[in-house]
C-alpha cells in the first residue's frame, strides 16, 4: 500500500500537458481523478516515473450540448455529470450509469476520460460509450484525431491510445428523442465494479422497435458491443421470444473470468439477465 | 439554602445502571481525536515492513539483502538467521505451538513472514521490501483440509514432526496432525442414534472468514538502553498476557516491560494473539536503540494475520418421530492453518464447542474434533463470539431446521419441543455445563408473537405458489435461532491461557478527597465503551456520578493485571470484579459515615448516594462527604484512604440467549438475496446501559450479516489466497445492512454480583444460523437442505439451479 517513487507534474494548459506528455513518453502517466491509478500504484502492480495531472486543466472540463451531438471534456467528473441538467434532458442514461459507478466520493475525483481511458474492463463507461456509438477525441503534441469507442477496446489496459497521447473529449450522438434506455448492473454491494451490466438504448415506433444498441460490461477483456444482439431486436415487438434471442446472442459473445464475483457460467448468465431486465426496462421508457 | 435535590434528580444525576448514558468515549472518537497506536509519533522513531512469501509452500534457498540495505534510509533487514542467536525466531502461541517469527528455512503459507526491513521512513522502508531477494524452491501445499492426514500428504511442520503431542492435548495421528478432542459420552449417544426413529446428518462447513477490525494490527516498540526497559504500544485485546508472555521469552524482567493499549480501532478476537510484527518492532528496537513502528496494511492484516471458524462440522442429530432430539453427534475437522495459533484456554483446544446442545435439552452427546495444519494462515480466533461458540451453534441451528424438514415439522415447533424449560434451571448438559438461568420458551413466544410468525408461513407458502405457478421469480425464506451463548471465561479452575494465568480479572478503585474517582482494569475495550459503563456500575455502587469516575484500561503498569477483552468476558467478569471493588468501598465508606456521624455502622442505611441514620433520616451524609472524611476523620484502627481492588474469579461462565427470526427474499434469477426483516431478542441478564446493548446488538447483527452472506477467505489449489482486500471481502455499508428490531427479555444472571450476562456477542452466535436458515429455508420446500455459507448470489444461484430452479 506504499507506491514507489514518482515525479509529479501539474500543466496547466492542455498544451503544456501534451507537450510534457509527449517529453516523457511511455514513463508518464496521465492523472486524472486518480481512482484506478492510485491504487494501482499502492499495490505497485503501476509504477509510472511521472504523473502528469490534468486537474488544473479547465479546457478539458465541462458538458456541452448543441444540435445532434452532446460532448463531454474528459475531466468532467462522474459528480458533474450527475448534476448536469441538460445531460438529464438529453440524455439519462449517462446520470443512470454514473450513479452506479462507486460511491459519492469516488464520483467527486473519478472522471469520464479516465474511466474511458483507464482500459479496465470492469469500468461502466466504455460500455455505455459503446452502446452510445459514441467517439472519443485522442489529442497528443504531434495533432489530434478521433476513434469510435467501439475501435478503440483491444483488451485489458490494450487501448488505442498511443504514447503521449490523452483523450480530451467524448463526442455522444444525441439519442432520438424518446429513445428508450436502461443501464442495469448487477453487483455484489455499494462501490463494486459489476459482475455484469448491460446498457440498452431503444428506439420505438409504437410497439415495434426500430433499432436497439446494447453493450455489455465486465464479461469479457473488454467491454463489449453486442451487436447481433441488438440487431435481432430491430423490427421485433419486444415480446418474450425477441428477448430471449437477443440475450441468448448477447450471452454468446461473453467470455468473463470466474472470481470472487462469480463463476464464468454464472457471469456469462447474469450478463443475459442484465440485457432482458434493460430491454425491459427501455421499453417501459420509450415512448 | 439550596434546596435539597430530590431523588429522583439525585438518580438521574448518577446515572448509574439502566440508563442510556451517552457514550463518553465518541466525543474523542467522531472527532478524529482517539489516540490510536498509529497516532504515536515518537523522536527518532522508524519503521519496519514484511518481506513476504508469494508461496504457500517452499524452501527458502537464499536470502540477499544487498540490495535492499543499500537504498537510502534503509537502516536493516532481519532474517529468521539474524533471530536464530536469540532463540527468537519462534515464538509461543496461545494453543501451545509455537509460531515462525521470520520463516526459518521453509515458509508455510501465503504472505508469511520472511524478512523485515527497518528503514528511517514508510516509503523507504516499502522500497526496501521489494529489493530483497529472496531464491525459494517450491514444494507441493496441502490446501484442503480433508487431505492433510492422507498417507502420501507432504509433511508440513518439519519443526515438530517428531513431537508427540501439540498443546499437550495428547497423541498425534499423522505429521499434519495437531490433536484430537473429544467431549460426551459417545457410547450412550450411538445407543440413541440406533434407537432412534429419524436421524439426519450433514455436512455443515463454516467458511474460514476474519474479523477485520478497521485499525489493523500495530504496534510502536521502543527500548530504553539505559534503564533496560521496554515499551510497546499496541492494538492488545489483552496487554497484561502480551507483557507475561514477552516476559517469558526474553531476558527482560517483567517490571521492565510496559505494555500500553491505546484506543483501539476494534479487535472482534483479532488482536488477542501476538502477532510477528510485534517481536519484530521489538527485536528492532532493541538492536537500534530507537523506537521502531510497525503498521499492517488491509491485505496483510486480511492475509496474514488470524483468521476466524474453517471448521467443517458433521452434525448428526436422533429423535423420536413426534420430534424429541435423542441425541447429538458431531465429527469436526478443524483447518487451522500452518500453526496453531488458535485462541483458546489452555484445555480446550475446540473452546467451548459442547454449548452444542444449545437451548435444548438433549439427553445424549458426543462430539470430536480434529485439528489439522494446512499451507494457510494460522489462526482460529474467535471473531465476536466465545472460543468456537458461533460454530457449535450453527451447526446445531441448521442442523435442528434439517431435522424438521425431514419430520415434516415446523422448525418453530422443533424448537418448542425441545427447549429446556424455566423449572429446570440451574441446568446442567449432558457435558457438564451449568446453565445459570432462563426462560426460553417465554423469549421464544414472545419473538414469534412480535413477527406475526403463523402470517408469515401463509405468505410465504403464497409466494411459492406464484413462483410454482412461473407467476414469480421471487422465493421468501423465514430464518429461526433460538440460541444460548457461553461467555464470560471463565472460571479459573477450568479456564486459563497458556498454561499460567486463570481467566480472573480485576478493578482497582480509588476514590479522591472530594469524592471524584478513578478506577482501572485489567480488561480493554476496543469499543465497546467500558468508560461509559463500568462508570455506570460504580456510580450504583458507590453513589457517585458516573460522571465524576475516570475510567482507565490497558496500561500495565498502572492497571491491575488482567486477561484482557474477549468472549464478551468484560462485563460478566470484569464488571463483577467493578462491583466487588465498588462494594469493597461503600463498606468501608459506611464505617467512616458511622464514625463521623457517631453512630453504629448497622444504624446506617444506604439511599442511592447517601448513608441514613435509621429512623432519622435527616442525619446523613453522602458519598462526597465521607470522601472527604476517609482522608481527615476515619476511626481509629482504619487506615486514611478510600480504595479498593478486586480479583474476581468467576463461580460460572454465563449464559445469554436469544430468538431470532428473520425474513428473507431471493430473487432466483440472480441469486441475490434482501432481508426484509430482522427481529432479535436478547436476554442478557440485568441491563446496564440499554442504548450501548442496542448498539453492541445491530454490530454484531451487521457482522453476522457479513459472514453468512459474503465473508470469505479463500484459496486456490495452490495455496493463494484469494478475496484479502475489500474489492472483495464483504464489508456491509449503510446500504446493505438491514433494518434491525432489537427485543429483550431480562433474566438476570444469580452468580453475578449484579446479574448481568454479556452481550456483545449473542448476535454475532445467533445472527449467523439465523441468516443461513433463512436462506435455507426458501428452497427447503423445493428439495433444498443445506447449502453453504457465505450466501452470495452466486452461490445461492447455484443452489436454484441445482435444484432445477433457473433455466
Ligand atoms: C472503490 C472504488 C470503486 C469503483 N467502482 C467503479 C465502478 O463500479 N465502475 C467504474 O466504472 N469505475 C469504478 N471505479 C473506478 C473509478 O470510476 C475511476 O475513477 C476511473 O476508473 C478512472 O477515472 P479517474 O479519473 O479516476 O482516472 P485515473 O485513475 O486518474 O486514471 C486512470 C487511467 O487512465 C489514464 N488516464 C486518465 N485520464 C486520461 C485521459 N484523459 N487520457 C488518457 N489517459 C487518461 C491514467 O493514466 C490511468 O492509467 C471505482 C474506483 C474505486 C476506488
Amino acid at each position: 500500500m506504499i507506491p514507489g517513487q514518482f515525479d509529479y507534474h501539474r500543466p496547466s494548459s492542455k498544451q503544456e500537458a501534451l507537450q510534457i506528455l509527449g517529453e516523457l513518453g511511455g514513463d508518464a502517466f496521465p492523472l486524472a481523478g486518480g481512482h484506478s491509478i492510485i491504487p494501482m500504484m499502492k499495490l505497485r502492480l503501476a509504477a509510472p516515473e511521472h504523473l502528469v495531472d490534468l486537474g488544473a486543466i479547465d479546457e478539458l472540463k465541462g458538458v456541452s450540448i448543441g444540435g445532434n451531438v452532446i460532448e463531454i471534456g474528459s475531466m468532467t467528473t462522474q459528480h458533474e455529470l450527475l448534476t448536469s441538467s441538460e445531460l438529464s434532458q438529453a440524455c439519462p442514461i449517462i446520470q443512470e450509469t454514473s450513479a452506479l459507478i462507486a460511491d459519492p466520493q469516488v464520483r467527486y475525483c473519478g472522471t469520464i476520460g479516465g474511466n474511458v481511458a483507464n482500459g479496465d474492463p470492469g469500468n461502466d463507461m466504455p460500455g455505455l460509450m459503446q452502446c452510445l456509438d459514441a467517439t472519443y477525441v485522442l489529442e497528443s503534441n504531434s495533432g489530434a484525431r478521433e476513434v469510435g469507442a467501439r475501435d478503440f477496446y483491444n483488451g485489458i489496459y490494450d487501448t488505442a491510445l498511443n504514447e503521449g497521447e490523452i483523450v480530451t473529449l467524448v463526442r455522444i450522438p444525441t439519442p432520438a428523442a424518446g429513445h428508450g434506455y436502461a443501464y442495469c448492473k448487477l453487483k455484489r454491494k455499494v462501490g463494486d465494479y459489476a459482475t455484469a451490466a448491460a446498457g440498452v438504448i431503444l428506439n420505438m415506433s409504437g410497439s415495434t422497435c426500430q433499432s436497439a444498441s446494447i453493450a455489455l460490461t465486465n464479461v469479457g477483456d473488454t467491454a463489449l458491443y453486442a451487436a447481433e444482439a441488438s440487431d435481432s431486436l430491430a423490427g421485433s415487438d419486444l415480446g418474450d421470444d425477441a428477448i430471449d434471442r437477443a440475450v441468448s446472442l448477447a450471452e454468446g459473445i461473453t467470455s468473463p473470468v470466474s472470481d470472487m464475483r462469480g463463476s464464468e457460467e454464472y457471469r456469462s448468465k447474469m450478463a443475459g439477465v442484465m440485457v432482458a431486465r434493460a430491454i425491459r426496462l427501455a421499453a417501459e421508457r420509450a415512448s | 439554602m439550596n434546596k435539597q435535590p430530590s431523588r429522583k434528580e439525585r438518580e438521574a444525576a448518577l446515572e448509574g445502571i439502566g440508563t442510556s448514558r451517552k457514550r463518553v468515549e465518541d466525543p474523542r472518537f467522531t472527532q478524529g481525536k482517539g489516540n490510536y497506536v498509529d497516532d504515536i509519533k515518537l523522536p527518532d522513531m522508524v519503521h519496519g515492513d514484511f518481506v513476504r512469501s508469494p508461496y504457500a509452500h517452499a524452501r527458502i534457498k537464499k536470502i540477499n539483502t544487498e540490495a535492499a540495505l543499500a537504498v537510502p534510509g534503509v537502516l536493516a533487514v532481519l532474517t529468521a538467521d539474524d533471530l536464530k542467536p536469540f532463540n527468537l525466531h519462534y515464538m509461543p502461541t496461545l494453543a501451545g505451538d509455537v509460531q515462525a517469527v521470520l520463516a526459518d528455512e521453509k515458509v508455510l503459507y501465503q504472505m508469511q513472514e520472511v524478512a523485515f526491513v527497518v528503514a528511517t521512513d514508510r516509503y523507504s522502508a516499502a522500497d526496501g521490501v521489494e529489493l530483497v531477494e529472496v531464491e525459494y524452491e517450491e514444494l507441493q501445499p496441502v490446501i484442503d483440509p480433508f487431505t492433510a492426514m492422507d498417507k502420501d500428504a507432504p509433511v508440513l511442520r518439519e519443526d515438530i514432526k517428531d513431537a508427540k503431542e501439540v498443546g499437550g492435548h495428547g497423541p498425534r495421528k499423522h505429521p499434519n496432525h495437531i490433536w484430537t478432542w473429544e467431549a460426551g459420552d459417545q457410547k450412550a449417544t450411538d445407543k440413541a442414534f440406533k434407537d432412534a426413529d429419524v436421524a439426519v446428518e450433514e455436512m455443515i462447513s463454516y467458511q474460514r472468514c476474519h474479523a477485520s477490525p478497521m485499525e489493523t494490527a500495530c504496534c510502536v516498540a521502543s527500548f530504553d538502553k539505559i534503564n533496560g526497559a521496554l515499551t510497546v504500544w499496541g492494538t492488545f485485546q489483552a496487554p497484561h498476557v502480551v507483557r507475561t508472555v514477552a516476559a517469558l521469552i526474553s531476558p527482560l524482567p517483567e517490571h521492565k516491560i510496559r505494555i500500553i493499549a491505546p484506543d483501539i480501532g476494534g479487535g472482534f478476537g483479532n488482536k488477542v494473539g501476538v502477532y510477528p510484527g510485534y517481536i519484530m518492532a521489538i527485536a528492532a528496537t532493541v538492536v537500534l536503540g530507537i523506537p521502531v513502528k510497525w503498521v499492517e496494511d488491509r491485505i496483510e492484516n486480511l492475509s496474514a494475520t488470524a483468521f476466524a471458524r474453517d471448521y467443517h462440522m458433521k452434525g448428526e442429530l436422533a429423535a423420536t418421530k413426534d420430534g424429541k432430539i435423542t441425541g447429538l453427534r458431531c465429527y469436526t475437522l478443524a483447518d487451522h492453518g500452518a500453526f496453531d495459533a488458535c485462541v483458546s484456554a489452555s484445555k480446550f483446544p475446540a473452546g467451548l464447542f459442547m454449548i452444542c446442545t444449545n437451548s435444548y435439552d438433549i439427553p445424549n452427546a458426543f462430539v470430536s474434533v480434529d485439528g489439522v495444519y494446512t499451507n494457510k494462515t494460522p489462526g482460529g480466533v474467535a471473531y465476536r463470539c466465545s472460543l468456537r461458540v458461533t460454530e457449535a451453534i450453527y451447526m446445531v441451528e441448521r442442523m435442528v431446521d434439517i431435522l424438521a424438514q425431514k419430520l415434516g415439522m415446523d422448525p418453530a415447533e422443533l424448537r418448542m419441543k425441545n427447549m429446556i424449560t424455566p423449572d429446570q434451571f440451574p441446568y446442567t448438559t449432558t457435558f457438564g455445563l451449568q446453565y445459570d438461568s432462563g426462560d426460553y420458551p417465554a423469549a421464544f413466544k414472545k419473538a414469534m408473537k412480535a413477527v406475526g410468525y403463523d402470517k408469515l408461513r401463509k405468505e410465504q407458502a403464497k409466494m411459492l405458489e406464484d413462483f410454482k405457478a412461473g407467476k414469480s421469480r421471487k422465493l421468501m425464506g423465514i430464518g429461526i435461532s433460538t440460541f444460548t451463548e457461553i461467555v464470560g471465561a471463565g472460571p479459573s479452575r477450568v479456564c486459563d491461557l497458556v498454561g499460567l494465568v486463570g481467566t480472573f480479572d480485576s478493578c482497582e478503585v480509588r476514590v479522591h478527597p472530594t469524592g471524584a474517582a478513578i478506577a482501572r482494569f485489567g480488561t480493554k475495550s476496543q469499543g465497546q465503551a467500558h468508560e461509559t459503563t463500568y462508570a455506570q456500575i460504580l456510580s450504583t455502587e458507590m453513589g457517585i456520578p458516573a460522571a465524576d469516575i475516570e475510567i482507565e484500561e490497558g496500561d500495565t503498569d498502572t492497571a491491575p493485571y488482567g486477561m484482557g477483552t474477549w468472549g464478551s468476558r468484560s462485563t460478566p467478569v470484569g464488571g463483577a470484579a467493578c462491583a466487588n471493588a465498588a462494594r469493597k468501598v461503600r463498606a468501608k465508606a459506611q464505617k467512616i459515615a458511622a464514625h463521623v456521624m457517631e453512630v453504629s455502622e448497622k444504624d446506617l442505611e444506604w439511599d442511592i448516594d447517601t448513608f441514613r441514620v435509621k429512623g432519622a433520616p435527616d442525619k446523613a451524609m453522602t458519598m462526597k462527604e465521607v470522601a472527604l472524611a476517609a482522608y481527615s476523620n476515619v476511626p481509629e484502627g482504619l487506615e486514611m484512604g478510600l480504595e479498593a481492588v478486586e480479583y474476581y474469579d468467576p463461580p460460572n461462565f454465563t449464559f445469554p440467549y436469544g430468538a431470532y427470526i428473520c425474513v428473507v427474499e431471493i430473487d432466483t434469477d440472480t441469486g441475490e438475496t434482501a432481508i426484509r426483516s430482522f427481529y432479535a431478542l436478547d436476554d442478557c441478564g440485568t441491563r446496564i446501559n440499554p442504548m450501548i446493548i442496542e448498539g453492541q446488538v445491530h454490530g454484531g447483527l451487521t457482522e453476522a450479516f457479513a459472514i453468512s452472506m459474503g465473508q470469505i477467505i479463500d484459496y486456490d489449489e495452490t495455496g493463494n489466497v484469494i478475496g484479502a482486500s475489500f474489492l472483495d471481502y464483504f464489508i456491509p455499508t449503510a446500504v446493505e445492512t438491514p433494518v434491525w428490531t432489537t427485543d429483550h427479555t431480562v433474566t438476570p444472571c444469580p452468580h453475578h454480583p449484579i446479574g448481568a450476562k454479556g452481550v456483545g456477542e449473542s448476535p454475532n452466535v445467533g445472527g449467523v444460523p439465523c441468516f443461513s436458515n433463512a436462506i435455507n429455508d426458501a428452497f427447503a420446500a423445493l428439495g433444498g437442505v443445506h447449502t453453504q455459507m457465505p450466501h452470495t448470489a452466486p452461490r445461492v444461484w447455484e443452489h436454484a439451479k441445482e435444484l432445477g430452479l433457473v433455466a
